[in-house]
């Protein structure tokens, strides 16, 4: 079945008096457990993509199906609920509340989830122990490294077992040690049954999906199935 | 329901852990709302303790009781031609009582200012009541002791005193007064009896606490100056209904004993309390609202202050917003998320600002007996609430409404 299935998409934004078309026509069917990379330039439309994928926005043309319901008309509150229990949002820049520690920022959808206080504290432990933060449960993000804060923010969008993983330039904001780190954990997540939608435009990180969807104007470009990267069959060696 | 309490509570752990980071910010929000509850508790209290004394110092002259004098207390008569009139004497006292049917009492009353004094122990500028044996049915007087001087003792003019409830703890800390002599202005009066507490401070001199009685005959017998003053009738009507007309009355009567034709204007004033308390009402009203005009500035200077820094709150956690937003939080959770971060605020504050008017008029009640109402807490309370809902609703908005997309891309 598809969980993700849009139908001749497009997204105009109005800035000023000009109309700009991030979006024109854009068709695409996700699959569950697909790992797709969204490639393409500035400009091209990825992240109004990205943002319409994960109901954040709506398009302002086209047919958005997840999991065989529609959301191109959902109301706001509808939209968060699907964002709350569907989506798991990994960021470039982790976006980690600064002032709480990592078992808070993991339990945080939990909260809006409404899941009782002793229950969400075993699941966001739970999933912290999943990325391998076991000793940082109740560190704050500016006592973390970069990749112990994207761990983070992975743990929390693992958390309410989503139906899709939105990774956008997840690895943007780290070294390439550290990135191929991340990556080495998305396959993983990725081996455990999840669906990984990655947003980037790095062709060594695109490497790692098994599907690239280049964007180009607005337009996809190309959607193929790639040979993937070579990943080290051994378990990933921070989790411990 | 349980959804609600369930938000309600997560969003009140979400705005402590808000306030919680920004300690000095809040504390200094707070100082708004906590001065505009001090002074709007503190005020309400003083001037409730202010009205309960009035009142009750009022109602100890008796609401039925008319006063016959050469001065009027409230009138725009000219003091000259007031003080022109001619005196009022006991002569005209006598024969007003023989015309006067209506009155249940009548009694003549002057006051001479002496000193009292008992072995060791003296009270200075005390009012010294010279009336007669009827002079207690014109008041509401309680004894704590002995009893008014009689008849017999007034008509011959007896060195026997009443005396009241402050003198007598000013006197006689820790022993009965009764049957003790004192010394008035230096001469010997024997003690009858002792009122219990009557009146209240706002009285001052005039309150009875703080007066002695005597025989109007021993005044002019001791202290000769006061034979050539005016002396004042006191005319007690039948109950409150019977006023007008015992009033009314005693202006006929009080006309034929001075022989005025009907031409002539009265060279003589009725007072009643009831001017008193229009008076005070006028006073007091224009405290009420002057308070209420101060206390309500610096509330709105306080409800300002908090709108500003939850706007300034808002902007600063856009991101954080869109965070919330992305990963779930509906609108109607990050409005209230805000709108409890202000209440809070303000209820913390309105706590404190209690508290600190609890002590307030703990220093007042030194000089005026003041007491918190239930009603100046809950008022202190919902001030706060309110407050903090007004002024923190226009931020909380402005949070809700956002679109995540924008917040999450805003630095």
């Amino acid at each position: 079945m598809n969980i993700i299935n849009i139908e001749h998409i497009a997204k105009i934004y109005k800035v000023g008096f000009e109309e700009v078309h991030a979006l024109r026509d854009v068709s695409l069917k996700i699959d569950k457990n697909e790992y797709v990379a969204i490639m393409g330039p500035s400009g091209s439309g990825k992240s109004t993509l990205m943002n319409i994928l994960g109901c954040l926005d709506t398009p302002t043309s086209g047919k958005y199906e997840f999991k065989g319901v529609s959301v191109s008309d959902m109301s706001d509150n509808e939209l968060a609920k699907i964002r709350n229990k569907e989506i798991g949002f990994v960021f470039q820049t982790f976006n980690l509340l600064a002032r709480s520690d990592a078992v808070h920022n993991v339990e945080l959808p939990l909260i809006y989830a409404g899941v009782p206080t002793a229950e969400r504290r075993e699941r966001a432990i739970q999933a912290l122990i999943d990325v391998g933060l076991k000793d940082r449960l109740h560190h704050k993000p500016n006592e973390l490294s970069g990749g112990q804060r994207q761990r983070v923010a992975i743990a929390r969008a693992l958390v309410t077992n989503p139906s899709i993983i939105l990774a956008d330039e997840p690895t943007g904001n780290l070294d390439s040690k550290t990135g191929e780190e991340i990556m080495v954990l998305f396959h993983e997540i990725h081996e455990k049954g999840n669906t990984i939608i990655l947003v980037t435009h790095e062709e060594y990180i695109a490497e790692h999906a098994a599907r690239i969807v280049r964007l180009k104007d607005g337009l996809i470009e190309s959607d193929e199935r790639v040979e993937r990267r070579y990943i080290p069959k051994t378990k990933n060696t921070l989790v411990t | 329901m349980r959804v609600l309490l369930f938000e309600l509570k997560e969003g009140l752990m979400i705005a402590l852990r808000a306030i919680a980071s920004n300690k000095i910010r809040a504390m200094l929000t707070m100082l708004g709302i906590f001065i505009g509850v001090t002074v709007v508790v503190t005020m309400s209290t003083a001037i409730k303790g202010i009205d309960n004394s009035f009142q009750q110092g009022i109602s100890s002259l008796g609401s039925d009781v008319l006063y016959i004098d050469k001065w009027a207390w409230f009138s725009n008569v000219e003091w000259w031609k007031m003080r022109n009139r001619k005196n009022i004497t006991m002569e005209e006292f006598e024969k007003f009582k023989n015309l006067a049917k209506l009155p249940v009492a009548v009694a003549p009353v002057i006051n001479s200012v002496q000193t009292v004094k008992y072995q060791e122990r003296r009270v200075e500028n005390v009012f010294i009541n010279g009336s007669n044996a009827d002079y207690v049915k014109t008041t509401n007087f309680t004894f704590a002791e002995g009893r008014f001087y009689s008849e017999i003792e007034s008509n011959s003019s007896r060195q026997v005193a009443v005396i009241g409830s402050e003198i007598a703890k000013k006197l006689f800390p820790n022993l009965s007064a009764l049957d003790k002599t004192i010394k008035i202005g230096g001469e010997n009066f024997r003690v009858v009896g002792v009122l219990a507490e009557q009146g209240s401070f706002i009285l001052g001199p005039w309150n009875p606490d703080n007066q002695v009685y005597v025989p109007i005959g021993t005044i002019f017998k001791n202290f000769a100056s006061n034979r050539w003053r005016s002396i004042t009738i006191n005319v007690r009507a039948a109950g409150p209904a019977m006023v007008e007309e015992t009033k009314a009355e005693a202006e006929g009567v009080m006309r034929k004993v001075r022989g005025l034709s009907y031409d002539q204007e009265n060279d003589f004033s009725i007072n009643q309390q009831e001017g008193l308390q229009e008076n005070y009402n006028s006073v007091v009203g224009v405290i009420q609202i002057a308070g209420l005009f101060i206390t309500g500035l610096s509330l709105f200077v306080g409800a300002i202050g908090i709108m500003n820094i939850m706007f300034v709150s808002v902007k600063e956690r856009t991101k954080e917003i869109g965070l919330r937003k992305a990963i779930g939080a509906k609108r109607r959770t990050i409005l209230a998320q805000f709108l409890l971060e202000s209440s809070v605020i303000c209820l913390v504050g309105g706590f404190a600002g209690l508290i600190a008017a609890v002590i307030l008029s703990m220093l007042i009640n030194q000089f005026i007996p003041t007491s918190i109402q239930i009603g100046s807490v809950v008022l202190g309370i919902s001030i706060s609430l309110i407050t903090g809902i007004i002024s923190g609703l226009a931020p909380a908005y402005t949070a809700a409404k956002m679109d995540p997309v924008e917040a999450l891309r805003y630095e």
